[in-house]
């Protein structure tokens, strides 16, 4: 696989967690204690960071058969997994992820709450909820990391592209002081999908025992066929919404 | 115990198998089928992309389809 497409699956995937999860961080610090969210959000990456140094030369001891067999079946159930809510949204059949109103419901939530002190903690909510929200959202993020990056044989690669998404992120978060609503989250999720699915695929098959016609060639095709489909199903889906919409309204109409 | 042993699960249930567990016991099997073909030393390439290309419409299908009433 290209460095280059290792680098923008691992960064677009790692973007849009860390755009959920600075929501979330962002909520608890504005509603609560910043300094808990800010000590919850520390606590969480310290635990991926825990996680990543077990997984990581764990999964690079791994035979590359097996490797890709394992990696390859989860990467495709998550790939699916995301292209159907990506798909669904794009065709209306589903609400677009409004970073704004998870914001608002967020914070209406952490200000109904009683504050706590726990230790060094003042506010264990505000702690809480920034530790959770980093550790769930970062989850997903870790293991896309760590198993591209160890199919590919280039951890490094694929931690810098992690690392990069989280700061260019944060440091958004940081400068605007808001929900990061500007951010293209869907139509990056639509992308992350593609690649999830395509890329888990061709290392499924291969770790099953297939071998691709052309050999590593084959996965540009197979990434280009996969966003083609999924386009295709988004324009039928619509079409079908559409065609839906119409017969009911006429026959509230008559 | 039981009710955090059961969070776990389900926690692990949701991030794994997600919406649809249909979606991931038909790649399950188009990878066991993908093992088999090779096996028997037929081409097998083609397995798991078929079944990406029935699973995907189908459990898109199934979400967009209106929901019948419950009586």
């Amino acid at each position: 696989m290209s460095s280059g497409a290792l680098f923008l699956a691992v960064f677009l995937a790692c973007t849009v967690e860390a755009v959920e999860a600075t929501t979330i961080v962002l909520a608890a610090g504005t509603a609560r204690d910043w300094r808990s969210a800010l000590y919850g959000l520390f606590a969480a990456l310290a635990t991926l960071a825990v996680l990543i140094a077990a997984l990581g030369p764990a999964l690079s001891a791994v035979p590359l058969h097996a490797l890709r067999l394992v990696v390859g079946g989860l990467l495709l159930v998550f790939g699916l997994q995301w292209l159907r809510k990506a798909i669904l949204r794009g065709s209306g059949y589903k609400a677009l992820h409004d970073e704004e109103q998870i914001y608002a419901d967020e914070l209406a939530a952490a200000e109904a709450v009683p504050r706590e002190r726990r230790g060094a903690v003042t506010d264990w909510y505000a702690f809480t909820l920034a530790f959770k929200g980093v550790v769930l959202e970062g989850l997903e993020v870790v293991f896309i990391a760590l198993t591209f990056g160890a199919n590919d044989h280039n951890l490094p690669l694929a931690a810098v592209a992690a690392g990069a998404a989280v700061i260019v992120v944060a440091l958004a978060g940081i400068a605007v002081r808001a929900p990061l609503a500007r951010v293209p989250e869907n139509s990056m999720k639509f992308v992350v999908g593609v690649m999830l699915t395509a890329f888990g695929t061709f290392w499924g098959a291969e770790g099953a025992g297939a071998h691709w016609p052309g050999s590593d060639a084959a996965l540009p095709v197979v990434v280009g066929a996969v966003a083609v489909f999924a386009v295709a199903l988004v324009a039928a889906l619509s079409r079908g919404r559409t065609s839906t919409q119409a017969i009911a309204e006429l026959a509230v109409s008559r | 115990m039981i009710v955090r042993l059961r969070q776990f699960c389900a926690f692990w249930y949701d991030f794994v198998i997600g919406d649809d567990w249909r979606v991931a016991g038909g790649v399950v099997i188009a990878l066991g089928a993908t093992y088999g073909l090779h096996r028997a030393s037929v081409p097998s390439w083609w397995v798991v992309p078929a079944a990406v290309v029935v699973l995907l419409p189908y459990s898109l299908w199934r979400a967009s389809r209106p929901k019948s009433p419950k009586s």
